[in-house]
């Protein structure tokens, strides 16, 4: 250390300070790191230029505005075969958030469910759940996708068993039906939708239901390939049914007169219900505020519950009773069930292997989460008085959810990451529109693997920020 | 005091009565089946659901493997069997598959007559690995483990055995150019000579010496393409070479990381952020689709090597999170123990931080390599022949077309069986350090 | 330490092997034998047997370039390419011919800088349902699910076929045939469709496979056929002469019979001693030896054998010669001559 207060003679610098001076060296270091890394990326890019000029291929993004040309199963937005690639890679992009929010959700349950049952008093019961954990964790995820996939395929009645004698039936009161292509469960639909609705004429026509399959919003793309026109909304057909609407309610709910209202949903309608779903929440959280401060004033704490029943229901159930809500139930029609959300095999196998392969490793974490807390915190909650379940709720979880949640982040960022296997089961993700499809059509591998490289970057990367700022608001604060 | 007692007390028992049998519901399988399935309701529940379960999964699963069909060439040829035996309808496995193809789904395309080679190599990577893991064998035996990876790829690969010989040679090149440069000028200069002389020997000396010395004493066994690698062999291989080779860059990666140096502190973590932020089978079409495109035109790798160069860095990103994890948990006074006795960055690290650190971190570096292992059947997205890209092949031929379950099943029993063992022992290993530790 | 020597070693063992310089053919017969990409497995096309040796039809012609050049059908080294990375192991120079029964397209052949040889097999996508469906064309199929192999020019065709036609269909990708299959069995989809010799191939491994017909559509044209890098014509002329040779030896009764016979003794038949070199110098022309065909049809036999002997009517998969037959007997096969 005596280098650092030593005063350098004046003029007395010289060119060997840089290596054998302390303070100039970490300089020397890091300027001479500098000049290595920028001359290695350039040799990088130089090479590459040089390779696409040898086969004689460009760096251009423009292959995304090109028709895609491919149809895609389950869309979140509208597509078709038509569209640019650009769009095929943004449904493909919804496709795997989608599974990755359900798998990141149910294996979480999953994953508490079994760690506490490995915790369990019953010996049947914690062996069963090693095997569990055991059995999932040391076998390749790109086998449990597809046995579960082929599991699916074959345990399942196909929908033609479900015709009279065909010894399969439906569930719920006939509203969902367990096939082995998937689960189509019943689709909340809108007659007064705010995306409009299509008014058939009351001629015994068939009904068009491309409006009520065509734009999914917010659901399981419960759409089939519509190729006929699909019932897209246009400002002309806002138009129209703005004129229905009126014509209905100067009718007084008599619609036989004008014509049948297809119902049909549209983003602007589960905005407004998840809307207000979210204000009543929030409302319901500065109720529980108020009261505890109360509480803390007074000692006394006003019964809340009701009131924050009512906040968080009654305002969306208003809003679904305003535009008509109603369900629309899968029904058996020529080779599948027509109607309903259909949630894809794919989707379903994907979701299960994913969560069920997670939930192994967040069971361990859980597990060692709650031994990792001391006896003695449970002991000291029950000297004081409190309950088992309250011990639980605001002794043990607390302080052990500080050990689970940093390795459940790296969990759901694994998890994402794996839903890239989703190419095994045919479920259109990101990886297998614009990697897969998309570059195999256009060539264009260097500007496909970029994109898809720096989508699952990005992703990544929020997802384990907006974990880590939840980290720190549940981290033992020390003063 | 006596007469009151005796009065009060009319009979004493003077000797011990005979130790009786407890109660029948306390004791031996009733007692143990009453605490641990039917202690209480929900534990009934839980018992009888549990069974259910059981039940149901090996009444399925037992007759289907234990009456399944092993001598047969063919799956019309199973078919015919089963029919023949159990009547039709029934459904039972064809493990004639496995019979017929086992070698193929162990060793891919290897050669038949040098099956052993491999199995040599895996026995050499177990006797390079154990000085690593079993702290009580003698500290020489660490230059076996130096020298584990060059026996290996000449067992694995064949050809001359000039080739591993020469560059192997690059080391002590290393080391002796470090010495020269230590005498003549000190640490840094040593330093930059170890690192700059072996890689222009690699370059341009190691190539011609080969063919010199092939030349004049040509010793060398049976060259195997990368071509007729396949199976769990390629599993092992790249997970093995994964692992191995990214622990230095790994080790290094982490010390970046902690460094206080601006760039290279900002460097190690964009590397370490961007590799694990994208899917490892993004990081194998890069190495299938791209890597040729970033090296100088005309390269071309096979493409196990690129692949393995993908993992390799792949792998070395999470193994530095792991070190990283064993730096943060040595305590302070370590590193100030370092300074206090003067050691320069480099000296502290080699002698007081690393050693202490890798071996607290040794059981994440196995589960590390464990997710690795699995992760390996990936590669059959980019065309290579691991397992399950075998298991394609092998439904490919008209003999076992439409065979399914049964080399899925064959599969997932061996890797289970790998991964299982290897997580036994990071678990033990863990208990150790924590005992160790306390 | 241990990583910069073991990639140092394997950059120089790298930088030693490779240099893909234009010149195909000396790199080839430098290394002494022939990089050919083939399917990961499918059934009559490429498969690896017990041993590890590599058959059917696209192998089969893998093997005649080889033993055209080499004299030696065994001078091969397959490398398994998926739908995905065929045309990049073809561009990086890491295989030096792709019988991969690869569509001829004009994006393929122009853009992704590729160049086809030939036709080794016309193919086309058909429909396969179960029997008891009912259906006897696929214009009935509204509404149905269909199982497609991804990675091909199949699910183009198929969003094509349906749009036109104005019908729904419900897209199920998979990755790989044999669970395309498996789906298929379980009746997850109500209609497979690909390659209609695909569809052959999977039929006749089924338990009982006249419980499901082909669909008399075929909607796409599928001339499969192997290619080379754009930019070698000398190596590019080689693929295509020796495929042309498979085909004329059938036209002109050569087969692997009678080859060494009709090479030694010559015929009156000037155009077969000019393919079998008795005449004139065509492999000088082409930088081969003279014996280059009669090695090429002595590996495995003309273009009707081959395809006897890997998907014709005496195998399972029982293909029909069809548009495959030659132009003599009303298929399309039609070489042109040898002079």
């Amino acid at each position: 250390m005596s280098a650092i207060s030593h005063e350098p003679q004046a003029g007395g610098f010289r060119l060997s300070q840089l290596i054998y001076d302390t303070r100039y060296r970490s300089l020397t270091i890091q300027v001479v790191a500098l000049i290595l890394l920028v001359l290695g990326l350039s040799w990088l890019v130089s090479n590459t230029v040089q390779n696409l000029e040898a086969l004689g291929k460009d760096f251009d993004f423009g292959f995304l505005t090109q028709p895609a040309g491919y149809d895609i199963n389950q869309r979140l937005i509208e597509y078709d075969s038509q569209m640019s690639h650009g769009r095929a890679a943004l449904v493909g992009i919804l496709n795997t958030l989608l599974v990755a929010l359900l798998g990141c959700a149910a294996a979480t349950i999953l994953g508490v469910f079994f760690g506490v049952l490995r915790l369990s008093k019953n010996w049947l019961v914690a062996r069963l759940a090693a095997v569990y954990v055991e059995g999932f964790r040391n076998v390749p995820l790109l086998l449990w996708i597809i046995a579960i996939f082929a599991i699916m395929a074959e345990g399942m009645p196909q929908p033609r068993d479900f015709r009279e004698g065909g010894g399969a039936s439906m569930l719920v009161g006939d509203s969902v039906a367990v096939t082995n292509r998937g689960i189509y469960i019943p689709n909340v639909v809108f007659t007064r939708s705010l995306g409009g609705n299509e008014v058939v004429a009351p001629e015994p026509e068939e009904p068009d239901d491309a409006g009520t399959t065509g734009v999914a919003s917010g659901t399981y793309g419960g759409s089939r390939i519509a190729t006929g026109g699909a019932g897209v909304s246009t400002g002309q057909d806002d138009q129209d049914a703005a004129d229905a609407r009126n014509a209905q309610s100067a009718a007084g709910e008599d619609d036989a007169a004008e014509g049948e209202i297809v119902p049909s949903s549209s983003a602007l309608d589960w905005l407004v219900v998840l809307g207000l779903l979210v204000l009543g929440i929030i409302a319901a959280r500065m109720v529980t505020a108020w009261a505890k401060r109360k509480q803390e004033a007074t000692g006394k704490r006003p019964r809340t519950l009701w009131i924050n029943l009512a906040l968080i229901l009654v305002a969306p159930a208003i809003a679904l009773f305003l535009l008509g809500a109603q369900f629309d139930y899968p029904v058996l029609g020529g080779f599948n069930f027509d109607g309903g959300v259909h949630l894809r095999n794919s989707l379903i196998a994907l979701w299960f292997a994913l969560s069920l392969y997670t939930g192994a490793f967040v069971a361990e974490i859980v597990r060692g989460g709650i031994l990792a807390i001391s006896k003695g915190q449970s002991e000291a909650a029950f000297a004081l008085g409190l309950r088992p379940n309250r011990t639980m709720r605001l002794i043990i979880l607390p302080q052990a959810l500080r050990v689970i949640i940093p390795p459940l982040i790296s969990q759901y960022l694994n998890l994402t990451k794996n839903s890239s296997l989703a190419i095994a089961v045919g479920y259109m993700d990101a990886r297998s529109t614009l990697g897969g499809i998309t570059i195999n059509q256009t060539g264009r591998e260097l500007e496909g693997m970029l994109l898809l490289g720096l989508f699952y970057l990005v992703l990544s990367l929020v997802i384990s920020s907006l974990m880590n700022v939840y980290n720190n608001s549940v981290k033992l604060k020390e003063r | 005091m006596s007469d009151t007692h005796a009065q009060t007390q009319p009979f004493v028992r003077g000797e011990m009565l005979p130790e009786s049998e407890p109660p029948l519901a306390e004791k031996g399988a009733v007692k143990w089946l009453r605490e641990n399935l039917f202690s209480g309701w929900l534990n009934i529940l839980l018992t009888v659901v549990s069974l259910y379960v059981i039940w149901v999964v090996l009444s399925t699963v037992v007759p289907w493997t234990v009456l399944g069909i092993w001598d047969a060439d063919s799956l019309t040829g199973c078919r015919e069997i089963r029919d023949a035996r159990y009547g039709e309808g029934m459904e039972v496995a064809c493990w004639a598959v496995i019979a017929d193809r086992w070698q193929q789904l162990l060793f891919g395309f290897y050669p038949r007559d040098l099956y052993a080679r491999p199995v040599l190599a895996l026995l050499v990577f177990f006797a390079g690995i154990a000085p690593v893991l079993f702290t009580g064998l003698p500290r020489k035996l660490l230059w076996g483990s130096l020298a584990a990876p060059f026996v290996m790829y000449w067992l694995l690969w064949g050809g001359s055995i000039w080739g591993p010989i020469v560059v192997a040679l690059g080391l002590a090149v290393g080391a002796l150019a470090f010495q020269v440069g230590n005498r003549a000028q000190g640490a840094l200069l040593g330093g930059i000579l170890a690192i700059v002389v072996p890689i222009l020997y690699w370059l341009f000396l190691a190539g011609p010496l080969i063919r010199a010395l092939a030349s004049v004493l040509p010793i060398g066994i049976e060259f195997v393409p990368s071509d007729d690698f396949g199976g769990f062999m390629l599993s092992f291989i790249i997970g093995i070479a994964g692992i191995t080779l990214s622990l230095p860059l790994g080790i290094l990666l982490a010390l970046g990381r902690q460094s206080d140096l601006f760039i290279i502190n900002k460097v190690s973590v964009a590397f370490i952020e961007i590799i694990r932020g994208v899917p490892l089978i993004v990081w194998l079409f890069t190495a299938s689709l791209l890597l040729n495109y970033f090296l100088p035109p005309g390269t071309n790798f096979d493409l196990m090597l690129r692949v393995i160069i993908m993992v390799t860095f792949f792998a070395s990103a999470y193994i530095a999170e792991v070190v990283r994890g064993g730096l943060a948990a040595l305590p302070k006074g370590q590193y100030e123990a370092g300074d206090a006795l003067g050691l320069d960055y480099a000296k502290s690290m080699r002698l007081i931080i690393l050693p202490q650190a890798l071996k607290i971190a040794i059981p994440g570096i196995v589960n590390t390599f464990i997710g690795l292992f699995k992760d390996t059947t990936l590669v059959v997205f980019i065309g290579l022949l691991d397992p399950i890209g075998l298991s394609n092949s092998i439904r490919a031929t008209t003999d076992w077309n439409g065979i399914y379950w049964e080399l899925f099943v064959f599969i997932g029993i061996l890797f289970f069986i790998c991964c299982y063992s290897m997580g036994r022992y990071s678990l033990a290993l863990e208990r150790k350090l924590t005992r160790e530790n306390r | 330490m241990k990583t910069s020597v073991f990639l140092g070693a394997l950059t120089v063992a790298g930088f030693a092997a490779g240099a893909s310089a234009a010149q195909t053919l000396d790199d080839v017969q430098s290394r002494g034998n022939l990089n050919c990409g083939v399917t990961t497995g499918l059934v009559g096309f490429a498969a690896p047997d017990a041993n590890g040796v590599w058959e059917g039809f696209d192998v089969a012609v893998c093997r005649a370039v080889a033993a055209a050049i080499f004299g030696d059908p065994m001078a091969v080294e397959f490398v398994p390419t998926t739908g995905q990375t065929r045309f990049t192991a073809l561009a990086s120079g890491e295989i030096d011919l792709l019988a991969r029964n690869t569509t001829w397209t004009f994006t393929r052949d122009t853009d992704l800088n590729n160049e086809f040889v030939g036709i080794n097999y016309y193919d086309g996508q058909g429909f396969m349902v179960p029997r008891d469906l009912g259906v006897s064309s696929a214009l009935e199929l509204d509404g149905a699910t269909v199982c497609i192999q991804t990675g091909t020019t199949t699910e183009l065709n198929l969003a094509d076929f349906f749009r036109v036609n104005n019908i729904e269909y419900e897209p199920v990708p998979i990755e790989t045939n044999a669970e395309a299959q498996q789906q298929y069995l379980a009746g997850a989809c109500d209609v497979y469709t690909t390659d209609a010799s695909g569809l052959a191939a999977t039929r006749a491994t089924f338990e009982d496979p006249s419980a499901h017909v082909i669909l008399p559509e075929i909607i796409s044209k599928e001339p499969l056929g192997p290619l080379v890098r754009h930019g070698d014509n000398e190596w590019g002329d080689i693929a295509r002469w020796v495929l042309n040779a498979l085909i004329a030896a059938e036209e002109l009764g050569v087969t692997s019979a009678n080859v060494e016979q009709l090479a030694e003794e010559g015929t009156d038949n000037p155009e077969i001693n000019r393919l079998l070199g008795v005449e004139g110098e065509l492999g000088a022309m082409i930088g081969l030896s003279n014996d280059w065909a009669v090695n090429a049809i002595a590996a495995g036999g003309n273009y009707g054998e081959l395809f006897e002997r890997h998907i014709g009517e005496s195998t399972p998969i029982g293909l029909a010669r069809g548009l495959n037959a030659q132009w003599t007997e009303g298929g399309l096969l039609y070489a042109p001559p040898f002079r």
